[in-house]
């Protein structure tokens, strides 16, 4: 491993100081920047360790009605946060359905929505890729792409983003909340992830030195509270990076679809807005066949980037059963294997 | 130097009497869950150094060039080892004199033959240096195109296969037995390569003292390791001590001394200072072993009552472009199903990878998961219960030889676990079943087998005149519980309660305890152990019944029993000594004697030894989705007599875990371009985790065995791989209607 400077920051404002010098890079859990520069991946400068920045740590109720949570606060204290869970559950269900749990008691909401992508060209420094090195190529064209992008991509970059926790918190408008040399900004989560295009390297909207304070969910995301899943197929029962996942929010009255909210992971090069899908669902009546409708409508513009063109009517169907599972709503306790299709085998005894 | 473990922190066990049968707890469980118990690299001598291995990301070719002056450069590096400047060997290690003797790659020149073959190894202060070191060289390459995949290569039929099987079998004539059958299937099965990943890489940790060399590392094999290293370094084998006590896993790719731990040995002499070298997970996928992967084509034909009248197996594997391991995949089909005609046929291709080894049932379980499924297609297209039909061809004799079986208790285990499970209630059609949620629901069957093998080993028995113990035998403890089995064995055969006996393994410089695989390891060292104690209690007796002043004079040695560290005469118990008395009034403090365990020549020739089960999987397969969960495993197995029912159960859970591997999860992802592989990690590279085994159970069903050794032992360690990974299969094919023909199972093929 290359030698490198560590800085500890007392103060937010030093912290984005010290990162603002090139090859700079924050430090939170570290789960996923560690072993990317064990890899010889990433290999920064200089660490800026800002996993002991106490104002980070914390989430609040804000006068709105909406909720802060803070860049540092750990996957699993958010999941387990019974009041949380309550209001945001699909978020809860994706958190948990990330990673182990060793992992999540790691993991902050920051770096969750900075971890990289799984690609394994990425991964492995003697393949091409546009992403680590800007222009080198992209070897997952071509290579050993069963598990790549079907939405989104570009002959760039076919690469997916594999977080789960973003993709209940697209659906659910989160914004992210930024601070840079520049003073404070707030960004869409929508908005805040970049698709590959020609310049797969530039990954979402910060500049150097900006960090993430926090991510805010406005106060209608809780107006799902009752009507909210998220669902993720993946390879094996736990412990796996989804193949494709859904969330799915819905507000019925009177079997009518009010609000719908829809997003898919493991797709594209970011948690992907169905935005087309959620047009369709909007004033339909809640039943399969209006699903189904919103299914093809999601993935329309989809297209296999190789070996996975099984992923686009995989997304199909799983949209259609997280829309289901909405419908049926949001289960009084968080189910044994969260987001799991066999969540609901009765006796599953074992938490993910 | 022995090596001191002390073991009494443990709680007490239950016992009555013997040992041999108690469900005692690990003896080194207290050890091991407390952090104490010390594997090869948390060893750290003082001035250690650290070593790192720089690895090839090319296939084939050569380095071109390596910037050993920038490596060097770099603050803390010591020493850059090359093929420039690596000490000498005695021996070529591509020399290779005999089949077990697997060619290394130890810098021998600039060939490039595999990706993360090693191609220098940065030796530094610390292990960041190192590692710094490694990535500093930047090796240019010329190289060329790799050589990926069964059909990547000329295929040619190998001269042996396995542990030197004739590649091609045929007994009785297959074409006819197929032209007269009634019905007939042909299928073909895909399996990939695996690797072992036991969670334990493979670390050394070598220091020399002149020409003696001291080395922890672990090793399944510790007499061979010593055997293979003097011979490289031209020094006598007992110049070459090994600790081994614990090993985090092995699964075979620690049978033999791999590369890189000789690489440790060298980097050592190089710098004339202890060096730890650990392997960093995806270094495992190359120099130490492999499953090679599989195509297999069976054909099968069955007459008007579903008796088999043909097996035709045929298995196309690969091996190494410059050494010969072949997978024995096709002799699944000579021991399971009588059939008048079987043949059964190998051939190769030599691919740009590393050479493959023995892992966790070599053959066995890639041969099982295609003949278990043939089977289940044949059941299918006979019409019958995929049970019923087993036992329709159910072998009396080993079908290829026509020997007959040591013991077999198949029956029994088919009916036992079939019972547990409520096999009785399975439809015959497939995708008829669903449960309450709506999954689909499939049961299947696989039948295990795995060979009862011994091998040579050793042991030393010691009495003492304070009234213990000692058994010493080179042990080595995988984690499969052998610090506990011998223990076990030990204790009974010196006529001990278990905490009188010393029971040392795991260092080579202990007698020759043979080779910790092939599932033989119980039995072999586990005789070499009952010998030992037989022969040290046969001169305490001596010394008893020859001594007038013995209440046990004159009763002759076949006249005594030993128990619970007396001597009893047999036609009068009142009549004892303990050995303390014995010793004391012969006026020695110890006696010794010494045992030995091998095959039974007598018996070797005219029987057929298996370890035999049966095992009923239970899956859910979403309907929508294609994803899989193994809800139940049921598994029955009988293989002679159980040392320790709770270590053998969970060797047997172990076994039918990595069976449910080998039928979902585990896949070497190889880019087919650049022959490297793409998911070396433990995030990619998957194994099951607990959620995917929420229910497994293990039935252990009595076996008298008189004829596979004294202690009627077979084997527990593999068999569970065997059978479970096509009973998983065949439970998909019922629960989906689809066939499954490449492994693991994908969730596109279930999608429809
Ligand atoms: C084996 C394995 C399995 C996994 N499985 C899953 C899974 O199934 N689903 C899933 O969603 N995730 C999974 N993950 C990913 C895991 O969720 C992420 O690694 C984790 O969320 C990252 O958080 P962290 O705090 O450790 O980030 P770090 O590793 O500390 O940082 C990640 C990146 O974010 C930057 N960063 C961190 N915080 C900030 C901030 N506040 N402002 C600006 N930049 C910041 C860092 O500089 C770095 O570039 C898995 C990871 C592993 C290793
Ligand atoms: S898909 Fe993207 S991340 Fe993967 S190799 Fe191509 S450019 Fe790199």
């Amino acid at each position: 491993m290359r030698d490198f400077d560590y800085i500890r920051p007392t103060s937010i404002p030093d912290a984005i100081a010290a990162a603002a010098e090139p090859g700079s890079a924050y430090l939170a859990g570290g789960t996923n920047l560690l072993d990317l520069m064990k890899g010889g991946v990433t290999s920064p400068e200089r660490i800026v360790d800002i996993s002991r920045l106490p104002e980070l740590n914390r989430t609040e109720r804000l006068d709105d009605g909406g909720l802060r949570i803070g860049a540092l606060v750990r996957n699993a204290d958010l999941a387990h946060d019974a009041a949380f869970a309550k209001d945001y559950s699909a978020v809860a269900e994706a958190l948990l359905s990330g990673a182990s749990a060793q992992l999540r008691n790691a993991a902050t909401v920051g770096g969750n929505l900075l971890q990289r992508t799984r690609c394994s060209y990425f991964y492995d420094t003697a393949s091409a890729c546009n992403k680590r090195v800007s222009g080198a190529g992209c070897a997952a064209l071509g290579g050993e792409n069963r598990l790549h992008a079907v939405l989104g991509w570009s002959d760039a970059c076919i690469a997916t983003h594999p977080s789960d926790f973003c993709v209940p918190l697209v659906a659910l408008d989160a914004v992210v909340e930024i601070e840079g040399t520049r003073g404070r900004r707030h960004v869409t989560l929508e908005e805040f992830h970049r698709l590959p295009g020609a310049a797969p390297q530039r990954e979402n909207a910060l500049e150097p030195g900006d960090l993430i304070v926090a991510v805010r969910l406005p106060a209608e995301a809780a107006s799902f509270a009752a009507n909210a899943r998220y669902l993720k197929v993946r390879e094996r029962t736990s412990y796996a990076f989804a193949v494709v996942s859904a969330a799915a929010a819905l507000v019925v009255d009177d079997g009518k679809i009010r609000a719908a909210r829809l997003a898919l992971g493991g797709v594209a090069a970011k948690p992907w807005r169905a935005r087309a899908a959620e047009a369709v669902l909007l004033g339909a009546d809640a039943n399969e066949a209006t699903f189904a409708s919103a299914a093809n409508a999601a993935l329309a513009d989809a297209s296999p980037s190789g070996d996975n063109a099984f992923k686009i009517e995989l997304a199909r169907r799983i949209v259609v059963r997280a829309l289901m599972s909405a419908q049926a709503g949001t289960p009084e306790r968080l189910p044994a294997l969260p987001a799991s299709p066999f969540s609901s085998i009765p006796g599953a005894r074992h938490d993910a | 130097m022995t090596l001191e473990l002390s073991f009494n922190q443990q709680p007490g066990h239950l016992r009555q009497g013997s040992s041999i049968g108690q469900p005692l707890t690990r003896r080194d469980g207290f050890l091991k869950v407390t952090g104490a118990a010390r594997y090869a690299a948390d060893n750290h001598p003082p001035g250690t150094l650290y070593a790192v291995l720089a690895v090839a990301s090319i296939a084939r070719g050569r380095v071109a060039s390596l910037d050993v002056e920038a490596a060097k450069a770099h603050s803390g590096v010591v020493e850059v080892m090359t093929p420039r400047n690596r000490p000498a060997l005695a021996t070529d290690p591509d020399a290779k004199d005999h089949p077990f003797m697997f060619r290394l790659d130890l810098l021998q020149n600039d060939q490039v033959r595999y990706p993360n073959q090693s191609i220098a190894v940065v030796i530094a202060e610390t292990l960041e240096a190192a590692t710094e070191g490694a990535a500093l060289l930047s090796p240019r390459y010329e190289a060329l195109p790799a050589r990926v995949g069964l059909d990547g290569a000329k295929s040619f039929v190998p001269r042996g296969v396995g542990v030197g099987n004739p590649a091609v079998q045929e007994k009785g004539d297959v074409e006819a037995g197929l032209k007269s059958a009634k019905t007939r299937i042909e299928a073909s099965y895909e399996t990939p390569a695996q690797y072992h990943n036991a969670m334990e890489p493979h670390a050394i940790v070598a220091a020399w003292d002149g020409d003696r060399l001291s080395i922890d590392t672990p090793s399944q094999g510790l007499a061979m390791a010593q055997g293979r290293i003097a011979g490289l370094f031209g020094i006598p084998p007992q110049n070459v001590h090994i600790r081994s006590p614990f090993l985090g896993g092995g699964f075979g790719s620690k049978g033999m001394i791999s590369g890189p731990q000789v690489l440790g040995i060298l980097a050592a002499r190089l710098v004339g200072r202890p060096v730890k070298l650990v392997l960093r997970r995806e270094q495992m996928f190359g120099p130490v072993g492999h499953r090679a992967p599989t195509r297999q084509t069976l054909r099968m034909g069955m007459d008007g009552e579903g008796r088999l009248t043909a097996i035709d197996h045929r298995a196309k594997t690969a091996s190494s472009t410059f050494d010969d391991f072949f997978e024995p995949a096709a002799d699944a089909s000579h021991t399971l199903y009588a059939s008048p005609a079987i043949a059964t046929s190998h051939e190769a291709v030599r691919l740009d990878t590393g050479t493959p080894l023995f892992m966790r049932a070599p053959g066995e379980a890639t041969g099982s998961i295609a003949l278990e499924s043939a089977i289940d297609e044949a059941a299918h297209a006979c019409g019958m219960d995929p049970l019923e039909f087993r036992l329709k061809n159910y072998a009396e004799v080993e079908p290829m030889t026509g020997k007959p079986f040591s013991s077999k208790a198949l029956r029994e285990c088919y009916s036992q676990a079939a019972k547990a499970f409520g096999w009785a209630s399975r439809p015959l059609q497939p995708r008829l079943m669903r449960d309450a949620d709506g999954f689909l629901t499939g049961w299947g069957l696989g039948t295990a087998t795995f060979p009862a093998l011994m091998f040579q080993a050793e042991a030393r028995a010691v009495l003492r005149a304070d009234g213990s113990g000692l058994m010493e035998t080179g042990a080595q403890d995988m984690g499969q519980g052998a610090w506990t089995a011998f223990a076990q064995i030990a204790a009974d055969g010196l006529g001990l309660d278990i905490d009188q006996v010393d029971f040392r393994a795991g260092s080579s410089d202990l007698p020759n305890a043979g080779i910790a695989g092939g599932s033989g390891h119980t039995a072999t060292a586990g005789m070499a152990i009952h010998n030992a104690g037989a022969a040290v209690i046969a001169r305490l007796a001596d010394l008893a019944t020859g001594n007038e002043a013995s209440p046990l004079f004159g009763a002759g040695n076949e006249g005594v029993v030993a128990r619970g560290g007396r001597l009893y005469r047999r036609d009068d118990e009142n009549r004892s000594e303990s050995y303390g008395e014995i010793l004391t009034r012969a006026g020695l403090i110890e006696i010794e004697g010494h045992g030995t365990g091998a095959p039974d020549p007598a018996f070797q020739e005219a029987y057929a030894k298996h370890a035999h089960g049966a095992v009923f999987a239970e899956v859910k397969v979403d309907p929508d989705f294609g994803q899989i969960r193994v809800t139940r495993l049921v598994g029955a197995f009988a293989a002679g007599r159980v040392i320790n029912p709770r270590l053998v159960r969970s060797q047997y859970y172990g076994g039918m875990i990595w069976g449910v591997s080998f039928a979902l999860h585990e896949e070497a992802i190889t880019d087919r371009r650049s022959g490297r592989i793409q998911n070396a990690n433990l995030a990619e590279y998957h194994v099951p985790v607990n959620a995917d085994v929420p229910s497994v159970e293990a039935i252990l069903v009595h076996e008298d065995d008189p004829y596979v050794n004294a202690l009627g032992i077979k084997g527990v360690g593999e068999i569970g791989v065997t059978g479970t990974a096509g009973a998983v299969a065949n439970a998909v094919w019922h629960a989906t209607g689809v066939r499954p023909r490449r492994f693991p199972i994908r969730i596109e093929d279930l999608l429809g």
